[in-house]
């Protein structure tokens, strides 16, 4: 068992090495989805849902496994079980409320294949947390994603109104801030000292 | 949908010329559709494992096995598998493949295993793979799904190589574990680390931005 304290795994899932800006995971939604700062937060709110949902099926899943001794069915089963729960999330919010799912949009489908809600179960069976460091461990997970994000919309915002030239527009553009976010994110380093 | 029509126009166009178009299936992989560099997808391996030129190709290489395999697979299947569930199918098929190679990398090479990390098993959730299975391999024939796997999975390890060589040049001197420059090199550590992945990659998409337009252009 890792005896890592909750704040130790906080501290270092969302700031220290955040999913999106130190290990590039969820990078496509992170350059799809970042240009309005309204969509980021909407989008970074289900992840961060999906992540504490999935997070918590994985580790009950890995536990089944461990018990019947078929670890290679591991990466097979948490697909499955991703997929599935974005499907149940997707109708229970149909149900309970459509406006919500109707904000969210094409995104919820959509989580099935961000590589954060695989690498969160994977890094959590690696790391062997217990259910209560996994579920700490998928919260920051997801306020990490969701600050990314919002910091990427509201530098895009702000540069709606700049001209940059021609070859840079597009994907260049966010590519090279998403640099600069990665660099000042790499500032944190030394607060990790646990 | 643009892949679709494409490929119409070029089968005509190939069978009025007697050419092949498997050929062809290839090439818009390598260059022309370019999985990295013209449509973007599969970010997430491509910058966190281009650190070293030797961990791109190899990362390179076993996603080309797993997405040549899937695509054999969908596409002998394609006629098989109903239309509802044909995601959940696919996902599965590429999850055992992932499997299979993630446990062969461990037992070639423990070093090569722990370099490249998660990522082997993130295979499954890269895009591209899926994007080829439901664009693709789901619509055509075997032979054309190998050759058009081939093409994509060429064009995703010149990619790879292109990020991998520029940043182990500049973040520690070598290219391919083997060293290029004097000892009075400094290095830039900056580029083997997480902001580099971005700012090579910025660098390379610029470049072929400004070869488009001046092909726009001119």
């Amino acid at each position: 068992m890792n005896q890592e304290s909750l704040l130790s795994i906080f501290i270092n899932a969302s700031l220290i090495n955040n999913f999106v800006l130190a290990y590039f995971l969820g990078i496509c939604p992170f350059l799809g989805v970042s240009g309005k700062m309204e969509t980021a937060t909407k989008m970074g709110g289900a992840v961060t849902f999906v992540l504490i949902i999935s997070s918590m099926c994985a580790f009950g899943l890995h536990s089944l496994l461990e018990a019947i001794g078929a670890p290679y069915l591991q990466l097979i089963s948490y697909i499955v079980v991703i997929a599935s729960t974005v499907q149940l999330v997707e109708m229970f919010i149909k149900k309970v409320s459509p406006a919500l799912f109707n904000a969210l949009g094409i995104f919820l489908p959509l989580i099935t294949t961000n590589c954060c809600i695989l690498a969160l179960a994977l890094f959590q069976t690696n790391k062997g947390y217990n259910i209560v460091q996994c579920l700490v461990y998928a919260i920051a997970a997801g306020i990490g994603f969701t600050l990314a994000l919002v910091l990427m919309a509201g530098v895009r915002e702000h540069l709606n109104l700049a001209e940059p030239p021609n070859v840079v527009k597009g994907t260049v553009l966010t590519l090279m801030i998403a640099g600069i976010l990665a660099l000042s994110f790499m500032g944190f380093a030394g607060l990790g000292s646990s | 949908m643009s892949i679709q029509t494409n490929n119409k126009v070029n089968d005509g166009f190939f069978a009025k010329l007697a050419s092949s178009p498997s050929t062809d299936e290839y090439i818009k992989g390598l260059w022309r559709e370019n999985p990295v560099f013209v449509q973007v997808l599969g970010m997430c391996p491509t910058l966190a494992v281009s650190n070293t030129a030797m961990n791109g190709m190899a990362m390179g290489i076993a996603t080309t096995f797993v997405l040549l395999m899937s695509n054999i697979l969908i596409a002998s299947l394609r006629n098989v598998i109903p239309k509802e569930v044909r995601i959940a199918s696919y996902l599965l098929i590429i999850a055992t493949f992932v499997t299979m190679t993630d446990y062969a990398i461990q037992a070639i090479s423990v070093e090569l295993s722990k370099a490249l990390g998660a990522f082997i098993a993130l295979i499954v959730v890269n895009c591209q793979i899926l994007g080829r299975a439901e664009a693709f391999a789901s619509k055509n024939t075997v032979w054309k799904s190998i050759m058009d796997a081939l093409g994509m999975g060429s064009g995703f390890i010149l990619a790879l190589l292109c990020l991998g060589t520029v940043r182990e040049l500049l973040g520690s001197g070598s290219i391919f574990g083997i060293p290029v420059f004097p000892d009075s090199f400094q290095e830039w550590v900056i580029m083997i680390l997480p902001p580099g992945g971005f700012f090579t990659l910025a660098m390379w998409l610029m470049i072929f931005n400004a070869r488009k337009q001046r092909k726009e252009t001119s």
